[in-house]
């Protein structure tokens, strides 16, 4: 384990944004954002961020190819970006498996190559969490929030930072800023863990449970008339779609710009009307239906198709931004009961 | 005031004037709350609450519920009550399948300006007049809950209701000098640049989950244009970052005259930008090119982008303003 | 790098009128060749760039050494688009995309039970095509085809020109309704399945539109025919092809990737969502 004093740490960004860009997420008017580092600018001392990392490996939009288009011909061109190393720096545990997740859909054969590309090119330095809040529920996933995953974890504790690799990838950032640190134990970072366990041990959602879900309860599960309760309120909206940091469902789409034609993804969500919408009708006409789809989606089609993982990382977005606080908790614990 | 809305609630039902009640559901901590249809005593005894976080407006539901069989008894805060007027008006809402009991609304909280005071692990809040006792699994805090009220009730337009079948607590008052314009009249007296600016740096922060589209009672279009393919304009998200503005911009316009300033689309928005003071913008233009008009008033009659007179201001008046 | 969202470029070297409504696309390379190999009942994504993309069964059959063809019914906006081009004109391909037809395994050396309504002829006679030319590898071949009118049976012509002259092909032809010039049966699918009443040991791929496949369905079990016997191809709304995009899942299961083929009792233990 190595350690710097936390006030050291515009020297640590100063040193490691030589070779990479550094993103880290710093307090703005309305909670923490990842921005680039630049002198001056503070790692926040927030949970996390409003929005979640994904933005870093499956941007909001993204170009896919272009086409130029002259009488009966056309040109396409491969969009790809030429992108830079870089590094998140400060991510919490949910983030760091919810990369885990979507590495399941998008590295799986057909490879999607805009995300692999974005993928090899960041390092991951996760933060362990002292002060969860009421919404955290990663606990019920299987996640340590006081041992993030990355390719290194970093704790604070006491004005020092310590970190840790866990990868190759980890190791060489390490090394790269190694001039700056120095060789610790780990103890403090241990009494740190073991007081923040009993924290998670108060927390309000610790006991729930994942027991009734996963893939061998698939028609059960979709078949159970607690959805139209769960769904009457629901705005079919995209909100909580795009707050989660596993959600990856895309759209495709073509814009003209006149000179040429840009075909690009976005997010899309499963909660969307025109979601399923054909020329000739809709799988998934109600609300219902499509509210259904997205929790079936995290809590039984995903772990029936992934051994058994859920889509879920419980970083509590959904929770806080849900217009009517609608949530996967309450459908849990409304399935379960 | 929860426990007289439950008791005639069950009243309402066993009576048999009404066979479902709109209302609102506590949550998992203290401030997640959910509307929600109760159609019997015990779904009511064991989840309706109405208190300092209800804020939801239930009149957009009314466009669904109010065509269901059978009449339904809604709970309506004052400025709820403007959007269900205007409702009736746009023929979106049953009147004779809905009945409504007003009720008196203090002003709402907002979660995250609890949030946003360090407050976390929040287990529980309880209110003693101004003061909210906010229980955590950290330390329990006080804070006044004048600190921490949504937006649109610190400049609260109206605690009369503007329609109602009866009422439960004191009939409120027409605020007059509510103040809601100030940051309309601060943005108007930026320059053309720094407004730009303004709203740029806002409306970029939009991801397009459309909430305040699905929530706002004005967008009541059974298709949307921006979800029609056909339209040509339908994006998800944008292909470039000025639609994301064309969104809100093309949404203020659809909804001006009909906008009640109930205040849902800011309340909503996951990225906080502030789209109510588009909506506002239009309302004050509207006020000062057409006389006082407030949306939800009535529910029949004209508007006034709605009707034509001789002495409507000239159409270059916009070009003028725009130049100041 | 399989860079499978980014689209070839195929050239539309024919196109043929089928019906008032559908019309059939000759597609090669911009050099000739065909776009790439593929298996009956697999599927591609064509689009016009500022138009849209979308997935269609690929018509023509692996046999086909030169091209691919696609029979494609106008009912949205691309498909307007297409039936609007001209031969000459270029579009984008991508694909092969999903599963197909068991021709390989489950249906060798089996007699075959072909049901098709309207337009679902189209994935079906990639597959017809393909066992009329390894002929020696399957048994009886039969063909119930109906569609709306005789102007809207799709690919008429062959199948009077060159399946209904093959030996060992039996095809029965119906009508919706009756109509001046045609002499053939005239009845829905369903219950012309009934009267055909096919022998029950048959293999049954069975495409068209989902009333009519949840009638013949019905029929078919009414004749002894068991779920496991009988194969269909799916069409939900597709963005990638890849099951990525998370649109076209039925339960897990992702039409573009683990379908469009089923075979009907796997579909059974699906949620009903299709």
């Amino acid at each position: 384990m190595y350690k710097i004093s936390v006030e050291k740490l515009d020297d640590l960004f100063k040193k490691a944004s030589e070779s990479r860009t550094i993103y880290l997420p710093v307090d703005k008017e309305n909670g923490a954002k990842f921005e680039k580092w630049s002198e001056g600018k503070k790692l926040s001392n927030a949970l996390n961020t409003v929005r979640s990392a994904k933005d870093f490996i499956f941007p909001q939009t993204e170009n896919l190819a272009d086409f130029r288009i002259s009488g009966k011909n056309i040109e396409v061109r491969d969009a790809h970006e030429e992108l830079e190393d870089f590094v998140i720096f400060g991510m919490r545990a949910c983030d760091a498996r919810s990369f885990e997740i979507l590495d399941k859909v998008f590295l799986a054969e057909p490879v999607d190559t805009y995300y692999k590309n974005r993928r090899e090119h960041g390092v991951l330095v996760t933060i362990a969490c002292t002060k969860p809040s009421e919404t955290c529920f990663c606990q019920t996933f299987g996640i340590d929030p006081t041992k993030p995953e990355g390719d290194v974890s970093a704790w604070i504790c006491d004005g020092e930072m310590y970190f840790e690799s866990n990868t190759e990838k980890g190791k060489t950032f390490i090394e790269s800023i190694s001039a700056l640190l120095e060789e610790s134990g780990s103890e403090a970072v241990e009494k740190q863990q073991s007081e923040t366990k009993e924290i998670l041990a108060k927390l309000p959602l610790k006991d729930v449970k994942t027991d009734a879900f996963g893939g061998d309860k698939l028609n059960e599960l979709f078949n159970s008339p607690k959805w139209a309760e769960l769904s009457e309120s629901c705005l079919g909206c995209g909100t909580c779609t795009f707050v989660c940091p596993t959600c990856q469902c895309y759209d495709i789409r073509d814009f003209d710009c006149g000179k040429e034609i840009k075909r690009f993804r976005c997010w899309d969500s499963c909660m969307y009307s025109d979601f399923t919408r054909m020329a000739h009708g809709n799988s998934r006409n109600s609300q219902l239906e499509r509210f259904r789809q997205r929790f079936m989606h995290k809590l039984v089609y995903f772990p029936a198709n992934n051994d058994g993982q859920f889509g879920c990382v419980g970083c509590g977005r959904c929770l806080s931004k849900c217009p009517i606080s609608m949530n996967i908790v309450k459908v849990m614990k409304t399935l379960e009961g | 005031m929860q426990s007289r809305m439950i008791e005639r609630a069950k009243q309402l039902l066993a009576d048999g004037t009404v066979n479902r009640v709109i209302g609102w559901k506590k949550g998992e901590f203290a401030y997640d709350i959910t509307p929600a249809v109760f159609e019997s005593a015990e779904e009511i005894d064991k989840d309706f609450v109405y208190d300092d976080f209800c804020g939801h407006n239930l009149s957009k539901y009314l466009i669904k519920e109010s065509r269901k069989e059978g009449k339904l008894l809604a709970f309506l805060k004052p400025c709820d009550t403007y959007s269900f007027n205007q409702l009736i008006k746009e023929h979106r809402i049953i009147r004779e399948n809905v009945y409504i009991i007003g009720i008196a609304c203090d002003g709402k909280a907002d979660a995250e300006k609890i949030k946003a005071k360090g407050i976390s692990g929040i287990t529980g809040i309880s209110s003693d007049d101004d003061t909210f006792t906010v229980k955590t699994i950290y330390d329990d805090e006080k804070i006044s809950k004048s600190e921490v009220l949504e937006e649109r009730c610190t400049v609260c337009k109206s605690r009369k209701h503007a329609v109602y079948d009866e009422l439960i607590g004191d009939e409120g008052e027409v605020n007059e000098n509510s103040g809601r314009f100030d940051m309309v009249t601060k943005l108007e007296n930026m320059t053309a640049d720094e407004r730009y600016t303004f709203w740029r740096n806002e409306l970029s922060k939009c991801i397009r989950c459309n909430a305040c589209r699905n929530v706002c009672p004005a967008c009541s279009c059974e298709n949307c244009v921006f979800d029609n393919p056909n339209s040509g304009i339908a994006q998800k998200s944008a292909a470039t970052s000025f639609e994301e503005n064309m969104f809100h911009i093309i949404r203020a316009f659809h909804v001006a005259g009909r906008c009640t300033d109930c205040g849902e689309c800011s309340r909503v928005c996951p990225q906080n930008i502030p789209l109510h003071l588009l909506n506002r913008k239009f309302i004050k233009d509207i006020n000062e090119l057409y006389g006082e008009y407030q949306a939800g008033v009535e529910d029949e009659g004209r508007t006034p982008l709605t009707s034509y007179t001789k002495d409507d201001c000239e159409p270059s008046i916009v070009n003028e303003r725009g130049c100041k | 790098m399989n860079e499978t969202l980014i689209p070839k470029i195929g050239v539309v070297t024919d196109i043929r009128i089928d019906t008032p409504d559908v019309k059939t696309f000759r597609v090669v390379t911009p050099d000739g060749k065909k776009a790439f190999e593929h298996m009956p009942g697999q599927c591609a994504m064509l689009s016009i760039p500022g138009v849209g993309e979308a997935m269609f069964s690929i018509t023509s059959s692996p046999t086909n050494t030169e091209f691919m063809e696609f029979s494609i019914k106008k009912c949205g906006c691309l498909t307007s688009w297409l039936h609007q081009m001209e031969v000459g004109q270029q579009i984008t391909i991508r694909g092969p995309y999903g599963n197909h037809f068991p021709v390989e395994t489950d249906l060798k050396g089996k007699d075959l039970l072909f049901i098709a309504g309207g337009i679902g002829l189209a994935p079906l006679r990639s597959v017809i095509n393909y066992v009329r030319d390894k002929r020696e590898n399957y048994g009886s071949i039969q063909i119930i085809y109906g569609s709306r009118s005789k102007d809207d049976l799709v690919d008429y012509q062959e199948i009077i020109d060159e399946w209904m002259k093959d030996d060992g092909i039996e095809v029965n032809l119906t009508i919706d309704r009756e109509q001046e010039g045609w002499d053939g049966h005239v009845g829905f699918v369903p219950n012309f399945v009934k009267e055909v009443n096919p022998d029950i040991s048959k293999t049954v791929l069975i495409c068209g539109p989902p009333i009519m496949i949840k009638f013949t369905l019905g029929a078919l079990k009414e004749l002894g025919f068991k779920e496991t016997q009988v194969f269909t191809t799916m069409e939900l709304r597709m963005k990638c092809g890849i099951g990525k995009c998370g649109r076209c899942n039925i339960g897990n299961k992702y039409v573009c990737k683990d379908g469009p083929v089923f075979r009907y009792d796997k579909l059974g233990e699906l949620p009903d969502e299709y």
